[in-house]
C-alpha cells in the first residue's frame, strides 16, 4: 500500500516535536500533527527544569534515564539553537532542593545517597549543602533564616520551554519534516497491507508508522490501534512574578529565576479531572513555600497564575510501547517532556528510525499497569 | 512634552523627580507630572531596556510603573501626588531591596 509518510507523528508537543525533529531527515519523510488550539496542552504550562537529581527514587531504569537525558542537553541544545535558529535559554549551572531544617536535610542527603546506591556503575551527581556551603557558593541568594541547606543536583539546569518547543518545531520544519497545525486526530486506520490512513474529520493522510504522542489526547487514540495510556490528567499551578534583576543564579525545584528575570513559583499537584480553574489557595500555598526561601519575594508583583494539566501515569513514570496487533504503530507518553527532549530526539528517534525502542524502555510498557502482570 | 493648563488659585505641591525638585497640583496623578518633564520616558523595560511613558492613564498597561517613596513597579496613573513624594524612573529590571 503506498503511503503518503514514513512515519506520522500524532502530536506537536514537547514529546511529539523531539521526536518528529528526531526522526526528520532527507531520506524519511515525516508528518507531525498538532491538535487543535484548545486541546489541552502540557508544553504551555512547563516549567522548564531540566532535571535529574533525585529523579526515579525506587526505580534505577528511571533514574538512569533521566540522567542520560540530562547528559545529552548540551550537544542537543547546540544542535537546535543552530537548526532551530534561535536561543533557547538553556543554563547548566545546577539545580537545588531546598531544605527547611536540619532533619530534613538528614533525611535528604539519606535519600540522594539511596538514590545513588541504585546505580553504583553512575557518577555521584549531587551534592548535600549546609546553610554555609549554600552561601559559600551562591552569595547573591538572600535566603530564609529557616532554609537550613539544599542538595545540589550538579547535571540540572533550566530552559525556556516555550523557546524549546518553537526551536524543535521549525527545526523540524526545516530538516524537510511536515507539521500541520489544527489537525486534531479522529480515526487512525490501519490499511489492507500494511501502514495507517490518520484522518482529521475529512482529511485523511496515510504512513507507513504512526507515533501516538499526544498527551493527555492518547487516551482516545491508542485503542484504535491496540496501545493502551492509563493516563489521567493532574492540575499544576504556578505563579510568576515580574522581571527582577537576579536573585536566583541557579534554579530549585519549585522555583526559579527565567533568563528574562520573571520568578516561576510552582507547584501544585491537584486532581481535580480536566478543571483548568486557579485556586488562591493554591497560590497562598506557593507563595508562602517560596517566601521562606526567598523572603524578598514579598516585595514582588505576580503578573500570572495559571493551571495546566501534566501527563500522568499510575506511577508517574513514561509509557513507551510499541502495538502488538497493529505493527507499526507506538505510543511515548511522558511527564518529564523537557528534560527527556534531548533523550525523545536523539537515542528514541534513533531506535524507532530502525523499527525499534531502545531496549532500556522495556520496562515502561503500559503492561505493568496490568494487575495480572504485577501478581 | 504635554503642558498642563493653567488652573486659577490652584495650590502648588512640591515632589523629586530623581532627586530634582518638581511641582504639582493636589489630585493630579504622579502619571501626570511624569507626562510633562523635559525627559518624557518614564522608565526603560526589563529585558530591552527600551524607553516607555505612561499610556491608557487608567490603570491598564502597566507602562507607566515607577517608583514610588521607595516602593518599585507603582502604577503611577493610580496614584495621586502627595507633599514631599519622591518618585524616581524605574530602569530596566526591578531590583529587590535585600
Amino acid at each position: 500500500m503506498a503511503t503518503d509518510y514514513d512515519v506520522i507523528v500524532i502530536g506537536a508537543g514537547m514529546v511529539g516535536a523531539a521526536v518528529a525533529y528526531g526522526l526528520s531527515g532527507p531520506t524519511r519523510r515525516v508528518l507531525m500533527l498538532d491538535g487543535a488550539d484548545t486541546d489541552h496542552r502540557a508544553a504551555k504550562a512547563n516549567f522548564g527544569l531540566v532535571w535529574a537529581h533525585g529523579k526515579g527514587f525506587g526505580h534505577p531504569d528511571y533514574h538512569r534515564l533521566s540522567i542520560q537525558a540530562a547528559q545529552a542537553w548540551p550537544d542537543f541544545v547546540q544542535q537546535l539553537e543552530a537548526e532551530g535558529g534561535m536561543g533557547v535559554s538553556y543554563e547548566r549551572n545546577g539545580g537545588l532542593h531546598f531544605c527547611m531544617s536540619d532533619a530534613e536535610l538528614a533525611t535528604r542527603a539519606a535519600r540522594m545517597d539511596a538514590w545513588h546506591g541504585q546505580t553504583p556503575d553512575l557518577a555521584t551527581s549531587t551534592l548535600v549543602l549546609d546553610r554555609g556551603e549554600l552561601r559559600r557558593r551562591f552569595p547573591s541568594m538572600a535566603l530564609g533564616k529557616d532554609v537550613a541547606g539544599a542538595t545540589l543536583g550538579t547535571l540540572d539546569g533550566h530552559v525556556n520551554p516555550l523557546r524549546l518547543l518553537a526551536a524543535m518545531q521549525t527545526a523540524f520544519v526545516r530538516r524537510g519534516g511536515e507539521l500541520r497545525n489544527n489537525h486534531a486526530v479522529s480515526a487512525i486506520n490501519a490499511l489492507p497491507g500494511g501502514g495507517f490512513e490518520v484522518a482529521s474529520g475529512e482529511r485523511k493522510v496515510r504512513g507507513a508508522r504512526v507515533l501516538i504522542a499526544a498527551g493527555l489526547g492518547a487516551a482516545a487514540l491508542g485503542p484504535m490501534v491496540g496501545l493502551e495510556s492509563h493516563l489521567h490528567p493532574q492540575k499544576g499551578q504556578l505563579l510568576v512574578t515580574e522581571r527582577l534583576a537576579p536573585v536566583m543564579p541557579v534554579p530549585a525545584s519549585g522555583l526559579r529565576q527565567t533568563a528574562e528575570g520573571t520568578v516561576m513559583i510552582g507547584v501544585t499537584h491537584e486532581d481535580a479531572g480536566y478543571d483548568l480553574a486557579t485556586t488562591t489557595e493554591g497560590a497562598v500555598r506557593m507563595a508562602r513555600k517560596a517566601l521562606r526561601i526567598l523572603p524578598a519575594l514579598a516585595q514582588v508583583k505576580l503578573v500570572r497564575q495559571w493551571a495546566c494539566l501534566r501527563v500522568m501515569t499510575p506511577d508517574g513514570y513514561p509509557v513507551y510501547a510499541r502495538s502488538v496487533t497493529h505493527p507499526g504503530a507506538s505510543i511515548a507518553l511522558c511527564h518529564s517532556g523537557v528534560t527527556l527532549a534531548a533523550f525523545h530526539a536523539g537515542d528514541f528517534a534513533k531506535a524507532f528510525a530502525a523499527d525499534a525502542l531502545p531496549p532500556a524502555l522495556n520496562i515502561f510498557h503500559y503492561e505493568r499497569f496490568h494487575v495480572q502482570k504485577a501478581a | 512634552m504635554f503642558k498642563k493648563l493653567p488652573e486659577p488659585g490652584a495650590a502648588t505641591l512640591s515632589l523629586y523627580l530623581d532627586g530634582q525638585p518638581v511641582e504639582a497640583e493636589p489630585g493630579e496623578t504622579v502619571a501626570a507630572v511624569l507626562l510633562r518633564q523635559p525627559t518624557l520616558a518614564s522608565r526603560t523595560t526589563p529585558v530591552n531596556e527600551s524607553p516607555r511613558a505612561p499610556f491608557c492613564m487608567m490603570g491598564v498597561c502597566f507602562d507607566c510603573l515607577a517608583i514610588v517613596d521607595g516602593v518599585a513597579s507603582v502604577q503611577s496613573c493610580l496614584v495621586t501626588v502627595q507633599e514631599g513624594m519622591r518618585i524616581e524612573r524605574q530602569l530596566g529590571r526591578r531590583r529587590l531591596a535585600s
